[in-house]
Protein backbone atom coordinates (compact mmCIF):
# COMPACT_ATOMS: atom_id res chain seq x y z
CA UNK A 1 0.00 0.00 0.00
CA UNK A 2 1.68 3.20 -1.19
CA UNK A 3 1.17 6.41 1.06
CA UNK A 4 2.49 8.80 -1.63
CA UNK A 5 0.02 11.72 -2.17
CA UNK A 6 -0.90 12.06 -5.95
CA UNK A 7 -0.33 15.55 -7.28
CA UNK A 8 -3.49 15.91 -8.90
CA UNK A 9 -5.64 15.02 -6.12
CA UNK A 10 -7.13 17.81 -3.81
CA UNK A 11 -6.59 17.28 -0.35
CA UNK A 12 -10.41 16.89 0.42
CA UNK A 13 -10.60 13.57 -1.22
CA UNK A 14 -6.94 12.58 0.12
CA UNK A 15 -8.76 13.33 3.76
CA UNK A 16 -11.63 11.36 2.39
CA UNK A 17 -9.76 8.22 1.80
CA UNK A 18 -8.06 8.39 5.10
CA UNK A 19 -11.27 7.98 6.69
CA UNK A 20 -12.84 5.64 4.56
CA UNK A 21 -9.73 3.69 4.95
CA UNK A 22 -9.89 4.24 8.58
CA UNK A 23 -13.36 2.68 8.90
CA UNK A 24 -12.29 -0.47 7.17
CA UNK A 25 -9.77 -0.82 10.09
CA UNK A 26 -12.27 -0.26 12.59
CA UNK A 27 -14.78 -2.79 11.13
CA UNK A 28 -11.72 -5.44 11.07
CA UNK A 29 -11.06 -4.88 14.29
CA UNK A 30 -14.09 -4.68 15.74
CA UNK A 31 -14.89 -8.07 13.77
CA UNK A 32 -11.93 -9.51 15.01
CA UNK A 33 -12.60 -9.05 18.62
CA UNK A 34 -16.18 -10.09 18.35
CA UNK A 35 -15.41 -13.07 16.82
CA UNK A 36 -12.75 -13.93 19.25
CA UNK A 37 -15.24 -13.02 21.66
CA UNK A 38 -17.81 -15.57 20.81
CA UNK A 39 -15.24 -18.47 19.79
CA UNK A 40 -13.38 -17.95 23.49
CA UNK A 41 -17.15 -17.97 24.95
CA UNK A 42 -17.20 -22.14 23.65
CA UNK A 43 -13.69 -22.93 24.15
CA UNK A 44 -13.38 -21.59 27.41
CA UNK A 45 -16.77 -22.50 28.30
CA UNK A 46 -17.06 -19.29 29.93
CA UNK A 47 -20.68 -19.48 29.78
CA UNK A 48 -22.96 -22.84 29.26
CA UNK A 49 -26.53 -23.61 28.40
CA UNK A 50 -28.81 -21.55 27.44
CA UNK A 51 -26.51 -18.25 28.45
CA UNK A 52 -24.09 -19.09 26.31
CA UNK A 53 -26.34 -19.60 23.59
CA UNK A 54 -28.01 -16.49 24.29
CA UNK A 55 -24.65 -14.54 24.09
CA UNK A 56 -23.26 -16.07 21.12
CA UNK A 57 -26.27 -14.58 19.07
CA UNK A 58 -25.90 -11.07 21.02
CA UNK A 59 -22.43 -11.12 19.87
CA UNK A 60 -23.31 -12.78 15.74
CA UNK A 61 -25.84 -9.72 15.91
CA UNK A 62 -23.28 -6.96 16.61
CA UNK A 63 -21.21 -8.64 14.60
CA UNK A 64 -23.74 -8.35 11.78
CA UNK A 65 -24.03 -4.61 12.53
CA UNK A 66 -20.46 -3.90 12.44
CA UNK A 67 -20.25 -5.69 9.13
CA UNK A 68 -23.27 -3.74 7.56
CA UNK A 69 -21.88 -0.47 9.07
CA UNK A 70 -18.41 -0.34 8.14
CA UNK A 71 -18.12 -2.85 5.17
CA UNK A 72 -21.47 -2.34 3.49
CA UNK A 73 -21.98 1.21 4.48
CA UNK A 74 -24.93 1.06 6.07
CA UNK A 75 -26.10 4.16 8.57
CA UNK A 76 -29.15 6.60 9.56
CA UNK A 77 -28.60 9.15 6.51
CA UNK A 78 -31.06 10.19 4.96
CA UNK A 79 -29.82 9.03 1.45
CA UNK A 80 -29.81 5.43 2.95
CA UNK A 81 -33.26 5.41 4.12
CA UNK A 82 -34.95 3.45 1.47
CA UNK A 83 -32.21 0.34 1.31
CA UNK A 84 -32.50 0.54 5.09
CA UNK A 85 -36.27 0.37 5.04
CA UNK A 86 -35.45 -2.76 2.50
CA UNK A 87 -33.19 -4.41 4.54
CA UNK A 88 -35.39 -3.72 8.08
CA UNK A 89 -38.29 -4.94 6.04
CA UNK A 90 -36.42 -8.30 4.57
CA UNK A 91 -35.57 -8.96 8.36
CA UNK A 92 -38.74 -8.92 8.89
CA UNK A 93 -39.31 -11.19 6.67
CA UNK A 94 -36.55 -13.32 8.07
CA UNK A 95 -38.12 -13.43 11.26
CA UNK A 96 -41.32 -14.44 10.78
CA UNK A 97 -40.40 -17.00 7.95
CA UNK A 98 -37.99 -18.47 10.60
CA UNK A 99 -39.26 -18.12 13.67
CA UNK A 100 -42.73 -19.56 12.29
CA UNK A 101 -40.50 -22.87 10.53
CA UNK A 102 -39.48 -23.54 13.85
CA UNK A 103 -42.04 -23.45 15.97
CA UNK A 104 -44.37 -25.57 13.58
CA UNK A 105 -41.51 -28.16 13.22
CA UNK A 106 -40.83 -28.33 16.47
CA UNK A 107 -44.79 -28.57 17.40
CA UNK A 108 -44.66 -31.49 14.90
CA UNK A 109 -41.65 -33.30 16.52
CA UNK A 110 -43.66 -32.83 19.95
CA UNK A 111 -46.81 -34.24 18.92
CA UNK A 112 -45.02 -37.39 16.68
CA UNK A 113 -43.04 -38.39 19.99
CA UNK A 114 -44.06 -41.75 20.82
CA UNK B 1 -18.50 17.39 -4.16
CA UNK B 2 -17.57 15.51 -1.12
CA UNK B 3 -18.59 12.39 0.55
CA UNK B 4 -21.71 13.62 2.43
CA UNK B 5 -23.27 13.07 -0.92
CA UNK B 6 -24.01 9.26 -0.86
CA UNK B 7 -26.66 7.86 -2.74
CA UNK B 8 -26.71 4.35 -1.41
CA UNK B 9 -24.78 1.86 0.61
CA UNK B 10 -21.41 0.44 -0.07
CA UNK B 11 -18.65 2.67 -1.90
CA UNK B 12 -19.64 5.79 -3.10
CA UNK B 13 -18.21 7.88 -6.32
CA UNK B 14 -19.35 10.96 -5.27
CA UNK B 15 -15.71 12.49 -4.74
CA UNK B 16 -14.03 11.08 -7.30
CA UNK B 17 -16.39 10.18 -10.36
CA UNK B 18 -19.98 12.10 -10.20
CA UNK B 19 -20.79 11.05 -13.44
CA UNK B 20 -20.76 7.17 -12.43
CA UNK B 21 -22.00 7.96 -9.12
CA UNK B 22 -24.94 9.12 -10.76
CA UNK B 23 -25.66 5.82 -12.94
CA UNK B 24 -24.90 3.84 -9.74
CA UNK B 25 -27.70 4.89 -7.41
CA UNK B 26 -30.76 2.56 -9.08
CA UNK B 27 -28.31 -0.11 -10.03
CA UNK B 28 -26.90 -0.65 -7.11
CA UNK B 29 -30.11 -0.32 -5.40
CA UNK B 30 -31.42 -2.94 -7.51
CA UNK B 31 -28.43 -5.41 -6.66
CA UNK B 32 -29.51 -4.89 -3.24
CA UNK B 33 -33.20 -6.15 -4.11
CA UNK B 34 -31.30 -8.89 -5.02
CA UNK B 35 -28.93 -9.25 -2.27
CA UNK B 36 -32.12 -9.62 0.20
CA UNK B 37 -33.94 -12.18 -1.77
CA UNK B 38 -30.66 -14.16 -1.53
CA UNK B 39 -30.70 -13.78 2.17
CA UNK B 40 -34.37 -15.10 2.30
CA UNK B 41 -32.58 -18.30 0.63
CA UNK B 42 -30.34 -18.30 3.64
CA UNK B 43 -32.93 -17.49 6.13
CA UNK B 44 -35.01 -20.88 5.14
CA UNK B 45 -32.07 -23.16 4.93
CA UNK B 46 -31.11 -21.66 8.57
CA UNK B 47 -34.41 -22.37 9.98
CA UNK B 48 -34.32 -26.06 8.34
CA UNK B 49 -30.98 -26.57 9.93
CA UNK B 50 -32.15 -25.00 13.13
CA UNK B 51 -34.88 -27.65 13.52
CA UNK B 52 -32.87 -30.52 11.94
CA UNK B 53 -29.92 -30.10 14.35
CA UNK B 54 -32.18 -30.41 16.97
CA UNK B 55 -34.76 -33.05 15.92
CA UNK B 56 -33.24 -34.62 12.94
CA UNK B 57 -29.96 -36.68 14.95
CA UNK B 58 -32.18 -40.09 14.03
CA UNK B 59 -29.04 -43.04 14.57
CA UNK B 60 -26.07 -40.12 12.98
CA UNK B 61 -23.51 -38.72 15.18
CA UNK B 62 -24.71 -35.14 16.92
CA UNK B 63 -23.04 -32.26 15.82
CA UNK B 64 -20.71 -31.46 18.62
CA UNK B 65 -19.20 -35.01 17.49
CA UNK B 66 -18.24 -33.85 14.50
CA UNK B 67 -17.23 -30.23 14.17
CA UNK B 68 -13.66 -28.79 14.64
CA UNK B 69 -14.21 -25.13 15.93
CA UNK B 70 -10.06 -24.69 15.06
CA UNK B 71 -11.40 -24.93 11.13
CA UNK B 72 -14.03 -22.85 11.63
CA UNK B 73 -12.40 -20.26 13.50
CA UNK B 74 -10.00 -20.53 10.51
CA UNK B 75 -12.34 -20.49 7.81
CA UNK B 76 -13.95 -16.91 9.38
CA UNK B 77 -10.45 -15.14 9.99
CA UNK B 78 -10.18 -16.11 5.93
CA UNK B 79 -13.23 -14.77 5.06
CA UNK B 80 -13.25 -11.46 7.18
CA UNK B 81 -9.73 -10.53 5.69
CA UNK B 82 -11.25 -11.42 2.37
CA UNK B 83 -13.74 -9.06 3.02
CA UNK B 84 -11.29 -6.35 3.95
CA UNK B 85 -8.79 -6.79 1.04
CA UNK B 86 -12.05 -6.22 -0.86
CA UNK B 87 -12.47 -2.91 0.66
CA UNK B 88 -9.04 -1.27 0.05
CA UNK B 89 -9.77 -3.02 -3.72
CA UNK B 90 -12.42 -0.39 -3.88
CA UNK B 91 -10.70 2.28 -2.35
CA UNK B 92 -7.91 1.80 -5.03
CA UNK B 93 -10.35 2.35 -7.47
CA UNK B 94 -12.29 5.42 -6.53
CA UNK B 95 -9.14 7.05 -5.39
CA UNK B 96 -6.77 6.09 -8.12
CA UNK B 97 -7.72 4.06 -10.51
CA UNK B 98 -5.15 2.12 -10.59
CA UNK B 99 -5.42 -0.99 -12.33
CA UNK B 100 -1.95 -3.02 -10.53
CA UNK B 101 -3.37 -2.08 -7.24
CA UNK B 102 -6.98 -2.81 -7.88
CA UNK B 103 -5.87 -5.97 -9.51
CA UNK B 104 -3.32 -6.92 -6.43
CA UNK B 105 -6.45 -6.39 -3.74
CA UNK B 106 -8.65 -8.30 -6.16
CA UNK B 107 -5.50 -11.41 -6.09
CA UNK B 108 -5.66 -11.15 -2.24
CA UNK B 109 -8.91 -11.30 -1.58
CA UNK B 110 -9.41 -14.34 -4.17
CA UNK B 111 -6.76 -15.88 -2.43
CA UNK B 112 -7.94 -16.04 1.09
CA UNK B 113 -11.68 -16.60 -0.74
CA UNK B 114 -10.23 -19.64 -2.40
CA UNK B 115 -7.98 -20.62 0.79
CA UNK B 116 -11.73 -20.30 2.67
CA UNK B 117 -13.72 -22.81 0.11
CA UNK B 118 -10.57 -24.93 0.10
CA UNK B 119 -10.76 -25.48 3.79
CA UNK B 120 -14.05 -26.24 3.74
CA UNK B 121 -14.21 -28.97 1.44
CA UNK B 122 -11.40 -30.55 3.43
CA UNK B 123 -13.77 -30.27 6.05
CA UNK B 124 -16.22 -32.44 4.32
CA UNK B 125 -13.81 -35.33 3.71
CA UNK B 126 -12.93 -35.29 7.17
CA UNK B 127 -16.50 -35.28 8.14
CA UNK B 128 -17.15 -37.74 5.62
CA UNK B 129 -14.21 -40.07 5.72
CA UNK B 130 -12.89 -39.92 9.95
CA UNK B 131 -16.49 -39.09 11.35
CA UNK B 132 -18.81 -41.44 9.36
CA UNK B 133 -21.35 -38.28 8.59
CA UNK B 134 -22.30 -37.71 4.83
CA UNK B 135 -25.17 -36.12 4.26
CA UNK B 136 -27.21 -39.20 3.56
CA UNK B 137 -26.59 -40.00 7.53
CA UNK B 138 -29.30 -38.06 9.38
CA UNK B 139 -31.37 -34.89 8.51
CA UNK B 140 -29.33 -32.99 10.55
CA UNK B 141 -26.00 -33.43 8.37
CA UNK B 142 -28.68 -32.93 4.89
CA UNK B 143 -29.36 -29.33 6.26
CA UNK B 144 -25.49 -29.17 7.50
CA UNK B 145 -24.31 -29.55 3.75
CA UNK B 146 -27.15 -27.95 2.33
CA UNK B 147 -26.61 -24.95 4.29
CA UNK B 148 -22.78 -24.20 4.06
CA UNK B 149 -22.90 -25.94 0.78
CA UNK B 150 -25.13 -23.36 -0.57
CA UNK B 151 -22.85 -20.83 1.07
CA UNK B 152 -19.79 -22.02 -0.30
CA UNK B 153 -20.93 -22.75 -3.87
CA UNK B 154 -22.36 -18.62 -3.54
CA UNK B 155 -18.26 -18.03 -2.42
CA UNK B 156 -17.13 -20.13 -5.54
CA UNK B 157 -19.19 -18.25 -8.02
CA UNK B 158 -18.19 -14.38 -6.67
CA UNK B 159 -14.72 -16.00 -7.27
CA UNK B 160 -15.78 -16.54 -10.95
CA UNK B 161 -17.42 -13.16 -10.84
CA UNK B 162 -13.96 -11.58 -9.44
CA UNK B 163 -11.72 -13.55 -11.81
CA UNK B 164 -13.96 -12.18 -15.03
CA UNK B 165 -13.51 -8.49 -13.26
CA UNK B 166 -10.11 -8.45 -13.34
CA UNK B 167 -9.92 -9.43 -16.43
CA UNK B 168 -12.30 -6.66 -17.19
CA UNK B 169 -10.30 -4.14 -15.35
CA UNK B 170 -6.98 -5.52 -17.12
CA UNK B 171 -8.10 -5.03 -20.27
CA UNK B 172 -11.41 -2.26 -20.44
CA UNK B 173 -9.84 -0.05 -17.12
CA UNK B 174 -12.31 1.75 -15.26
CA UNK B 175 -15.19 2.52 -17.46
CA UNK B 176 -18.32 3.32 -15.60
CA UNK B 177 -20.01 -0.02 -16.63
CA UNK B 178 -16.57 -2.11 -15.08
CA UNK B 179 -17.00 0.09 -12.04
CA UNK B 180 -20.69 -0.18 -11.36
CA UNK B 181 -20.16 -4.34 -11.30
CA UNK B 182 -16.76 -4.05 -9.28
CA UNK B 183 -19.03 -2.03 -6.81
CA UNK B 184 -21.34 -4.97 -6.87
CA UNK B 185 -19.31 -7.43 -6.63
CA UNK B 186 -18.08 -5.85 -3.14
CA UNK B 187 -21.49 -5.71 -1.95
CA UNK B 188 -22.43 -9.69 -3.07
CA UNK B 189 -18.84 -10.41 -1.17
CA UNK B 190 -19.16 -8.42 1.60
CA UNK B 191 -22.80 -9.94 2.07
CA UNK B 192 -21.60 -13.52 1.93
CA UNK B 193 -19.07 -12.55 5.01
CA UNK B 194 -22.23 -11.39 6.99
CA UNK B 195 -24.02 -15.07 6.09
CA UNK B 196 -21.01 -16.32 7.51
CA UNK B 197 -21.45 -15.28 10.61
CA UNK B 198 -24.48 -16.65 10.83
CA UNK B 199 -23.17 -19.81 10.02
CA UNK B 200 -20.00 -20.03 12.33
CA UNK B 201 -22.55 -19.02 15.35
CA UNK B 202 -25.41 -20.76 14.90
CA UNK B 203 -24.27 -24.08 13.19
CA UNK B 204 -20.84 -24.52 14.60
CA UNK B 205 -20.40 -22.30 17.69
CA UNK B 206 -24.52 -23.45 18.60
CA UNK B 207 -23.73 -27.28 17.63
CA UNK B 208 -21.06 -26.91 19.86
CA UNK B 209 -22.04 -25.40 22.84
CA UNK B 210 -25.47 -26.91 23.18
Amino acid sequence: MSNRIPADMPPSEYEDEGRERRSYVVGLVLALVLTTAAFATVWLDLLSGGAALAALGLLALIQAVVHLRYFLHIDLQRSHRDDLLLILFTVLILLIMVSGTIWILYDQHVRMMP
Amino acid sequence: MSLSERLHPGINLAGTDPESHEAAEEVLFGFWIFLMSDLVLFAVLFATYAAMSVQGIAEGPRPAEVFDLTAAFVETLLLLFSSFAFGFAMLEMKYRENRRGVLLWLLLTGVLGAAFVGMELHDYYVMITQHAAPPQASGFLSAYYLLTGTHALHVSSGLVWMAIMAVQVAVVGFSTPVKLRLMRLALFWHMLDVVWIGIFTFVYLFGVAS
